[in-house]
């Protein structure tokens, strides 16, 4: 984890202002005060019908049966609008590196619990007694 | 790194400001104490319920002990050898084993000696968050009370493992110690989110990663456990509580559910946890066999990056606990071939720490003495834990008291014996006094020799068969078990020695001990002893790595 | 060590800190530790459903019949209205208009009102059939049957399992609702004082951070309990 600082510099800034340390790998939204990434309003706004309109998608992709891609579809879409909430209406997009690598470091473990607990259960052999 | 404060010299001799303004006498009163947001007045706070928490703890153990110095035998109608009946026994188990874990070795060294010395070695002036810290502390203590709670609700006996489904069989005393583990782990997640942050946001102008201290690196790779691990046990427990309460059917057979699934989430934390409970030990060994080899450790990344490993690779693991469970034979292998590769990393560890002591001018103080114990104990631990690690040699092994023997080579030989060693070696920076050199090295020679008198026959009693968490057993486990707990006594002993002399250091009247008795290099002890209200009078500016001995 | 510094332009901050800034990127990257924290403890019941619905998918099936993807979709429809409101509340503290922003958090509180409302109507009709959760379930099997238009022989034996992960799942989730609302509420207070400035508004963004995770956590639980086949 350590790659993730930028060579030398750390926290605690004797440059005033510059917040040393916390400097985004994209170099956006730091920097002296109130020049946080500002989003603007219409951006907001565009995320929002989109979230909507991918609402309507979700319910009525529940109405078509797609055989074994069913949860895939239903679970695809719900992880665009998760992603579109995290990237603009968390601001993820414009944010530190770090944060986006905590965030996802947590799906990741998750997606580890989720896949040796379920490899346990579909290869268990069930054996029924004999008497 | 002593060059890069220039004032040092002027703390050698004259003790500075120190003898008058510290962290101690800032402000008075129990009150001031209780609602400190100080990281260095948290972890002392920490240390003394910890302490209390430990000596519960024991106690437990050591009734555990004497229930075991002899098999019970029917004489004339009337058991003799017992001094607990069983249930009683099993409750003490549970206890003795909840205490040790959840309340004395995971808090035990982030939140007490983390606490006081990480933000000290990166030169910070606290920790990122000061009032969730404080919010760590009483959570700890509420998962504390909760669990005394339980005791009054005829307690709860189902080890502090919480199996299922004997553990949700609608019992009060297991929803109320389920919910202590549950309030106290938010203690751990606390701390943990605080030591991430820290870490990344409060290192001293020049501190860069590649500099921060082996004990900061191992606090680091913990504080990402504590963070991404705990959260699975809050809600593991949780279930277990609904389970008791609403008999929701997750875990229950009888409803469809599937106690395994239990294991598997259990595990998932509780495995990374007992990474927890070790990687802040190496940290603390890495500072001790710098500080007293007088000597650059060998192998500063390899020890540093080797912590995030084994961080990483624990998140792999956690069906080796469940081999013998009912879990498939393909998830066992799985699990058992990624276990092995947790000796990698760890043996980087030990291999560094010995070429460090290679030429090197060491000082057998009583913190080496118990660096030393714990590469010894640790390295028993470690070695067993492959035993364990192999499917075919758990199937005998499991549940006997082969993996009593092998847990507390680790998390007594290894974790408890390092706990012992930073608390004589930073003894000096957090009160400004030392301990007594003997009497921290009889408890040393009493603990060491105990513990291996203690534990070295389970080992024997395991392989033989005996199994674990029963009051009893057959005689002809007699003899090893009379050795067992008369190294126990040895043990306890130890631990009432080292209680002393530190009471006893408390209240000396001694010398200023100056700012660096030890001569060591890490940033801690550029400050004054004890260190001030803001931990440095300037924000010190790092321009070296942590061990420029020589 | 809560003693409160002030910058050249008034900001205040912890001591502890170098600067207004450098206190707002360590608190916000708290707050990432944080939801991270949330992401595996919210996960570790998807993981349960995932296995579960593995092994009885009948049980999901027929159990999700008895919840109306109208009330789902609504709240859906709600809480996605919610973030925007939210994310428009710091928007405007960022343009210093504190009036319009203070309207934004108090729609998204509104908003939570009504997503507890609408999970109440839910809850009380279920609860009334009888649908509690592990053996708490009492549903009359025939009742049961007749509501979702099947025949009694194939409503599954532990159906009951679908309505403990249905109330664990909307519980935990309701309870992260109302604490949020809390959360929104003490920064709309503290917004009313004047703590916040278009340099200072840590606590609007952590308490966002966290509204925004519980919508993300809906959009997931949505289809899972209202339209899964």
């Amino acid at each position: 984890m350590a790659n993730n600082h930028h060579g030398d510099k750390t926290g605690h800034g004797t440059h005033s202002g510059g917040a040393a340390g916390t400097m985004p790998a994209t170099g956006q939204g730091n920097g002296g005060h109130g020049s946080h990434h500002i989003v603007p309003f219409e951006t907001y706004i565009k995320v929002f019908a989109t979230l909507i309109f991918l609402t309507f998608i979700t319910v009525a992709a529940s109405r078509i049966d797609f055989g074994a891609f069913n949860a895939i579809v239903a679970f695809g879409i719900a992880t665009v609008k998760a992603l579109f909430v995290a990237l603009i209406f968390m601001h993820l997009k414009y944010d530190d590196r770090m944060n986006r690598i905590i965030i996802v470091s947590a799906f990741f473990f998750l997606l580890v619990l989720w896949f040796f607990s379920i490899l346990d259960e579909m290869t268990r052999v069930v054996q029924h007694s004999t008497l | 790194m002593a060059k890069n404060t220039p004032d040092t010299h002027a703390h050698d001799h004259g003790h500075g400001h120190g003898a008058g303004h510290n962290y101690l006498n800032h402000e008075k009163g129990l009150w001031s104490w209780l609602t400190s947001l100080d990281h260095k007045r948290i972890g002392i706070m920490y240390f003394i319920t910890v302490m209390l928490f430990f000596l519960v703890g024991g106690l437990a153990a050591l009734t555990i002990r004497t229930e075991l110095f002899s098999a019970n035998r029917l004489v004339d109608g009337q058991t003799t050898g017992a001094v607990v009946t069983a249930s009683q026994y099993t409750r003490l188990m549970t206890y003795h084993g909840a205490i040790m874990v959840f309340l004395v070795i995971i808090p035990g060294i982030p939140a007490f000696l983390g606490n006081f010395f990480l933000p000290l070695q990166i030169g910070a002036k606290d920790v990122a968050f000061p009032r969730l810290n404080l919010l760590s502390w009483y959570c700890l203590l509420g998962g504390a009370g909760l669990a005394v709670a339980s005791m009054f609700y005829g307690g709860a006996d189902t080890g502090w493992t919480f199996y299922t489904p004997y553990s949700i069989s609608l019992s009060k005393a297991v929803v109320l110690l389920v919910s202590g583990a549950f309030v106290g782990g938010f203690s751990s997640i606390l701390t943990g989110l605080n030591f991430v942050a820290t870490v990344h946001k409060l290192r001293a102008p020049g501190m860069t990663m590649n500099r921060i201290p082996l004990f900061v690196w191992a606090l680091y790779s913990t504080a990402i456990l504590q963070v991404l691990a705990t959260p699975v046990l809050a809600i593991t427990l949780l279930l277990i509580a609904m389970e008791n309460v609403f008999q929701i059917g997750f875990f229950d057979p009888a409803l469809g559910g599937d106690p395994v699934l239990f294991q598997h989430f259990f595990w998932f934390y509780s495995h990374p946890a007992v990474y927890i409970m070790i990687l802040p030990a190496f940290g603390v060994i890495s500072e001790l066999i710098a500080a007293f080899s007088r000597k650059t450790i060998f192998g500063y990344t390899a020890i540093a990056y080797s912590s995030i490993a084994i961080a990483a690779v624990s998140f792999f693991v956690w069906g080796h606990h469940m081999f013998v469970s009912g879990q498939s034979e393909i998830a066992g292998v799985v699990f058992s071939a990624i276990t092995m590769l947790v000796g990698v990393p760890t043996a980087i560890k030990v291999f560094n720490w010995v070429a460090t002591l290679h030429k090197a001018s060491i000082n057998l103080a009583s913190p080496m003495l118990y660096a030393m114990g714990f590469m010894f104990l640790f390295t028993i631990g470690g070695v067993t834990g492959i035993f364990l690690a192999t499917t075919a040699l758990d199937t005998h092994f499991h549940d006997t008291y082969f993996v009593v023997a092998h847990f507390h080579y680790v998390m007594v030989g290894g974790t408890l014996m390092a706990i012992m060693g930073g608390i004589y070696y930073w003894f000096p920076k957090m009160f400004g006094k030392m301990v007594n050199e003997v009497m921290a090295q009889a408890s040393f020679f009493f603990i060491f020799v105990g513990f291996n008198v203690t534990f070295f026959p389970q080992f024997v009693l395991g392989a033989k068969g005996m199994p674990r968490r029963y009051y009893d057993y057959l005689p002809v486990f007699e003899p090893l078990n009379r050795m067992s707990t008369i190294g126990s006594y040895m043990i306890g002993t130890g631990f009432v020695i080292a209680l002393i002399a530190v009471i006893h250091a408390l209240l000396s009247k001694q010398e200023p001990v100056g700012d660096n008795p030890w001569g060591a290099k890490t940033l801690e002890w550029t400050t004054t002893s004890p260190p001030p209200h803001d931990n440095f009078e300037k924000t010190p500016i790092v321009t070296a790595g942590p061990y420029e001995y020589r | 060590m809560s003693t409160v510094k002030y910058d050249a332009h008034g900001n205040p901050y912890a001591m502890h800190y170098d600067s207004p800034e450098h206190e707002y990127q360590t608190g916000k990257q708290g707050v990432w530790l944080f939801l991270a924290t949330e992401v595996l403890m919210f996960g570790g019941l998807f993981v349960a459903y995932a296995i579960f619905h593995h092994i009885y998918p009948e049980v999901f099936k027929i159990g999700a019949k008895f919840t109306d993807w109208r009330f789902g979709s609504a709240n859906t429809i709600v809480l996605l209205s919610s973030s925007l409101t939210m994310a428009l509340g710091i928007y405007y503290i960022q343009m210093k208009n504190n009036a319009r922003a203070f309207w934004m958090l108090a729609i998204t509180v509104i908003c939570g009102f009504i997503f507890m409302a609408i999970k109440y109507v839910e809850y009380s009709h279920k609860l009334h059939l009888g649908l509690y959760p592990g053996a708490w379930y009492h549903g009359n099997l025939e009742e049961v049957a007749h509501h979702v238009g099947l025949s009694p022989e194939e409503i599954p034996a532990n159906l009951a399992l679908y309505f403990s992960f249905y109330f664990m799942m909307t519980g935990l989730h309701g309870i992260h609702v109302m604490l949020g609302m809390g959360l929104i509420i003490w920064t709309m207070i503290r917004l009313k004082r004047g703590d916040f400035s278009p340099d200072h508004y840590t606590a609007v963004e952590g308490v966002g951070l966290f509204w925004h995770l519980v919508d993300l956590v809906w959009i997931y639980l949505f289809p899972l309990l209202y339209l899964v086949s």
